[in-house]
């Protein structure tokens, strides 16, 4: 399928830029005219994925965020990529309620609700260098 | 965004507003501990009517308070849940944990 038109932004993994990332994206899928559920599916897989590199990639630390977003006529690719500490056992990561960091009040369910929300997920992973999550969604244009 | 807290008979309200990602879960999270090292609470309700967005930080906060709660034999309850706040809910299994009701009203009588 022919690429449409493409995007990339770099950020900070500070927290504040979870809500600016989600919003990023969600304006630039726009242009394939979804629906504001999908959107809204959209913003959460963005968010879950961003607050991972934040949380897991960095540790809280500063590094870079970067997320490409590439419009096809009826799907959206994003990918979501940090340069931090990357995941040890991608399988168990993606398990349902499993969490690196329960003392933290995480859910462990980052990964499964990209994987509700979006119709397709891929993790790259290489520990000591990071990580890359690709996801797809078919976007049902309202037209 | 932010978080406010209500009396209601023996009850205490959160009330919600922005957008319950990692960023809000925290100041919500830190609120919330300081509001009950002060006074104690057995029941917690929280008011989503201002929330249109919440991700898995936003449950494992509210999982993190129910264990609390837990212990001390309290009880959690949310009102005012928009679609998505629903999505989330149904695929983390919240509901089992943390009953819906229609309004302060229900919740003080079946909480």
């Amino acid at each position: 399928m022919d690429i449409l038109n493409e995007m990339t932004i770099d950020f900070l993994s500070k927290s504040q830029n979870e809500a600016f990332a989600r919003v990023v994206v969600a304006a630039f899928a726009s242009q394939l005219n979804p629906t504001l559920d999908e959107l809204a599916d959209i913003k959460t897989a963005v968010s879950e994925a961003v607050t991972n590199c934040i949380i897991h990639g960095y540790e809280n630390t500063v590094g870079i965020i970067r997320i490409k977003a590439i419009l096809r006529e009826n799907e959206i690719e994003i990918w979501v990529q940090d340069w931090g500490k990357g995941i040890e056992d991608i399988e168990k990561a993606r398990q349902p309620l499993w969490t690196s960091k329960p003392e933290l009040d995480r859910s462990g369910m980052g990964f499964t609700i990209m994987e509700n929300f979006m119709d397709k997920l891929e993790v790259e992973s290489t520990p000591g260098k990071g990580t890359i999550v690709k996801m797809y969604k078919t976007i049902k244009s309202k037209n | 965004m932010g978080v406010t807290f209500k009396a209601y008979n023996d009850i205490l309200i959160v009330n919600l507003k922005g957008e319950l990602d990692h960023h809000m879960a925290r100041i919500v999270k830190e609120k919330l501990d300081e509001y009950l090292a002060r006074q104690t609470f057995k029941k917690i309700l929280f008011n989503f009517k201002y929330v249109n967005f919440m991700d898995s930080s936003g449950v494992g906060m509210l999982i993190g308070r129910y264990k609390h709660l837990q212990k001390i034999g309290g009880k959690m309850g949310a009102v005012n849940i928009g679609k998505q706040v629903k999505r989330i809910f149904e695929i983390s299994g919240l509901f089992n944990i943390i009953p819906c009701y229609k309004d302060e009203i229900e919740a003080s009588e079946k909480m």
